[in-house]
C-alpha cells in the first residue's frame, strides 16, 4: 500500500464522519489558533516597541546622576551623597581624546511647566538643550529651525515646539513660527516646530518645548549657579562603539567625581539595555503563553487519541477483513497513523487561519484606536504550529494504531 | 497427485481461562487442485477453526499444513498476511464489504495490499465482469442488493487469482433464489478458472452440489466422503 493511497483512504474515512472529525480537531484548532495569535500579537508588540526605542535616537547612551545598579543601602538609588552631573562633566565626555568612541554629547535640563498663548494653557515638559540635541535624539524640524549656537550663547528667549504642544496652543502645528508664547509667564518667540514621532515608550516627546540650555539655566531653574544638568545624552560613533563609549564615559566620571570602582554615583543606560530589558519581559511572556497553548495542544492530542481508540473499536471487523485480504501489521498501523496525523494537520491548518484572523482583528482594533501596532504572522510560526500539530496527531495516534495493528484477524472478523 | 492442500495431524487448542479447549484433534486430509468441497458439522464441531486454519488466518497448535506446498504452520504474522493475499480468497456470510468504498474499490483492495499499482484497475474490472457486475462498478455497497453485494465479494475473492476460495456460508444471508444464483456462480468460476472451492455450510442442499463432504464432530474428522465420490465419478 503506497503512501498516497493511504492518504486518500484516510481522507475518505475522515470525510465519512465529518461531524465527529470536526469536533475531534477542535482542541487542536483552538491550540494552534492561540499559538498563532499569541505569536502575531507578541511580535507586533515587539516591533512596535523596538521601533519606538530606536526612534529615540541611534547608538544612544543616557547618563543620569545616582547609582541605579549599586548595592542597596549604601549608595543605591539617588542617594544624598551623589554628586550631580554638571556641564563640566558633559564637556569632559565630549573630549575626543578621553572618549574617542563618543560622537556627540547633549546635556539637558528637564522640568514640567505651563505654556500659554492667547489664553490657551498647556502643561508640557520643558527641555533646556543644546543644538546637538536634535541630531542626538533624531529630531526633525517640520517648520522653521532648531536652536543654534548663537541662541545658546546669547541666552535668547526662543523656543522650538513639539507638534502636540503646538496643537494644544494654536489648534494647528503649521504657520506658528514667529508667534510669541509664554513659558512660566515669560515670553518666548517660536522659531520652529518638530515632526511628530508618535507616542514613544518614554512619554510623548511630541508634547515638549525645547529652549536653549543657558536660557533654561538662567531663567527657569534655581540651579543656575551650580551648572547642574539633569541628564546627558551621548551618541556613540557607531553601534559597535556603544559599549566602549559607556566604559570611557564611566572612567571620565569616576575620575571627575573621585569615586571608587563599584561605588559609582551615576548610571549609564544604553538603548541596548532598554532593548534587553524589554526582551527579557517578552521572553517570559512568550514562554508563559506558549505553555498555555502547549497545554491546549496536549488536550487536543488526547482528544484525538480518544476518538481514534473509539474508531479502532468500531472498525474492528473492517480491520479483520483487511487482514484477511492480506494487510500486514504495518499496513494497518500506517492507515491509522495517517488518519490521526491528517486529522490534526487539518486542525492545525484551520487553527492557523483562525489565529491569523484573530491577529487581523486585533490589528484592526489597534488601528481604530490609533495605536501604532500591527500583529505579524510569520511563516515560521505557521510552519512550526502546523508541523507540531501533525506531530501531535502522530504521537497520540501511535497507541490506537498499534492496537489496531495487533488485533488477531480471527477475533477481529468475529467481532460484532 | 496435485494436492493444493495437505493437512497432517492438525490440532488446535484454545485456552479459555483455566480450561483448555481442543477445537481440532488430529485432523488429516488432502484436497486436490480444482476440487469443490464442503466442510460440515454442528456448531462447536471445530469447523470455523478448521476454516480459519485452512484460510491461513490462524496457525495450528501442532500438525503440518501445506498450502500449495508452502508450510504455513511455522509462518509469522506478516508471512501469513502475504500468503492470504496471494493464495486465499474469502467469501463471508455477511459479505464484509467496506461501506465507504465503491464496488471497484472493494475489489481492488487485495491488489492494493499486494503492492500492485499498474493493471490494478483492469484486473478489478475483469473480476467484476466475471461476476456480471461490470455496470455496477461505481456503486457503493448500500446501493446494491444482497446478491449483488455477495457478487462483489466474490469478485474481490477471485481478483488475486488465489489457489483456494474459502466461502463461509456464502448463501446464509440470501433468500433461496438468490442463494442458488450465487452457488451456480461459484461453481461456474470453479469450472472456468479451476480454482479450488471450499464451502463451509450447514445447508445439506449446498453440500450436495460439491464433490466431497468433510464432516467434523467434536474436533475430530468424522467422515471424509472422498472415496465414494471419486468412485461415483468413475
Amino acid at each position: 500500500m503506497t503512501f498516497t493511497q493511504s492518504l486518500l483512504e484516510a481522507l475518505e474515512s475522515l470525510s465519512g464522519n465529518k461531524l465527529r472529525s470536526g469536533l475531534t480537531v477542535l482542541g487542536i484548532v483552538i491550540g494552534v489558533a492561540a499559538v498563532i495569535a499569541m505569536l502575531a500579537v507578541g511580535r507586533g508588540a515587539e516591533e512596535s516597541i523596538t521601533g519606538s526605542i530606536s526612534s529615540i535616537g541611534t547608538n544612544l547612551l543616557f547618563v543620569f546622576s545616582g547609582d541605579a545598579g549599586g548595592p542597596p543601602g549604601r549608595n543605591g538609588g539617588s542617594g544624598n551623597n551623589d554628586r550631580p552631573l554638571t556641564l563640566a562633566d558633559a564637556k569632559a565626555i565630549a573630549d575626543p581624546f578621553a572618549a574617542p568612541s563618543v560622537q556627540s554629547v547633549a546635556p539637558a535640563l528637564q522640568g514640567n511647566g505651563t505654556v500659554t498663548f492667547a489664553g490657551e494653557n498647556s502643561s508640557t515638559t520643558i527641555q533646556g538643550v543644546t543644538p546637538e540635541y536634535a541630531s542626538v535624539r533624531n529630531l526633525e524640524v517640520a517648520e522653521g529651525e532648531f536652536l543654534n549656537e548663537e541662541q545658546l550663547l546669547g541666552r535668547m528667549s526662543v523656543v522650538v515646539l513639539g507638534p502636540e504642544t503646538a496643537d494644544n496652543l494654536f489648534g494647528r502645528h503649521e504657520g506658528v513660527v514667529g508667534e510669541t508664547i509664554r513659558i512660566e509667564g515669560q515670553p518666548f518667540r517660536v522659531i520652529g516646530v518638530l515632526v511628530a514621532k508618535g507616542g514613544g515608550a518614554f512619554g510623548s516627546e511630541d508634547n515638549s518645548v525645547y529652549i536653549p540650555f543657558t536660557t533654561a539655566q538662567a531663567r527657569l531653574t534655581r540651579r543656575g549657579a551650580r551648572d547642574e544638568v539633569d541628564i546627558i545624552f551621548v551618541q556613540a560613533a557607531s553601534a559597535e562603539n556603544v559599549l566602549q563609549a559607556s566604559e570611557e564615559i564611566a572612567n571620565i566620571l569616576r575620575q571627575r567625581h573621585r569615586t571608587p570602582i563599584g561605588d559609582d554615583d551615576f548610571t549609564i543606560f544604553t538603548q541596548q539595555d532598554f532593548l534587553s530589558t524589554f526582551e527579557t519581559i517578552t521572553g517570559v511572556l512568550t514562554i508563559f503563553l506558549g505553555g498555555i497553548a502547549g497545554i491546549s495542544l496536549l488536550v487536543g492530542g488526547i482528544g484525538i487519541m480518544n476518538i481514534m481508540l473509539v474508531s479502532v473499536t468500531e472498525r474492528t471487523r473492517e480491520i479483520g477483513l483487511r487482514k484477511a485480504l492480506g494487510a500486514r501489521k504495518r499496513d494497518i498501523l500506517l492507515q491509522f497513523l495517517t488518519e490521526s496525523s491528517l486529522l490534526s494537520l487539518i486542525g492545525g491548518v484551520i487553527g492557523v487561519i483562525f489565529g491569523w484572523l484573530i491577529g487581523l482583528i486585533v490589528g484592526q482594533i489597534a488601528a481604530a484606536s490609533d495605536t501604532n501596532f500591527t500583529p505579524v504572522v510569520g511563516a515560521d510560526a505557521i510552519l512550526l504550529s502546523t508541523s507540531f500539530s501533525a506531530l501531535i496527531g502522530l504521537f497520540f495516534g501511535i497507541y490506537p494504531a498499534s492496537r489496531a495493528a495487533n488485533l488477531e484477524p480471527v477475533e477481529a472478523l468475529r467481532y460484532e | 497427485m496435485d494436492w493444493v492442500i495437505e493437512a497432517r495431524g492438525l490440532t488446535k487448542t484454545y485456552k479459555m481461562g483455566e480450561i483448555e479447549v481442543e477445537a481440532l484433534r488430529d485432523v488429516s486430509f488432502q484436497i486436490e487442485r480444482g476440487e469443490i468441497l464442503a466442510i460440515m458439522g454442528p456448531s462447536g464441531s471445530g469447523k470455523s477453526t478448521l476454516m480459519n486454519t485452512l484460510g491461513c488466518l490462524d496457525r495450528p497448535t501442532s500438525g503440518d499444513y501445506l498450502l500449495d506446498s508452502e508450510a504455513v504452520s511455522n509462518m509469522n504474522d506478516d508471512q501469513l498476511a502475504s500468503i492470504r493475499n496471494r493464495k486465499v480468497g474469502f467469501v463471508f456470510q455477511s459479505f464484509n464489504l467496506l461501506p465507504r468504498m465503491t464496488a471497484i474499490g472493494n475489489v481492488e483492495l487485495p491488489l492494493r495490499y499486494a503492492g500492485l499499482t499498474e493493471d490494478r484497475r483492469e484486473r478489478a474490472i475483469q473480476a467484476l465482469e466475471a461476476v456480471g457486475l461490470k455496470d455496477r462498478m461505481t456503486h457503493r455497497p448500500y446501493e446494491l442488493s444482497g446478491g449483488q453485494q455477495q457478487r462483489v465479494a466474490i469478485a474481490r475473492a477471485i481478483v488475486p487469482n488465489p489457489s483456494i476460495i474459502m466461502a463461509d456460508e456464502p448463501t446464509g444471508n440470501l433468500d433461496s433464489k438468490v442463494g442458488k444464483d450465487i452457488m451456480s456462480l461459484l461453481l461456474n468460476l470453479n469450472r472456468e478458472r479451476g480454482t479450488t472451492l471450499i464451502i463451509v455450510t450447514h445447508d445439506p442442499v449446498i453440500a450436495e452440489q460439491t464433490q466431497r463432504i468433510i464432516r467434523l464432530r467434536d474436533g475430530y474428522l468424522e467422515s471424509n466422503s472422498q472415496e465414494k465420490k471419486v468412485k461415483a465419478k468413475q
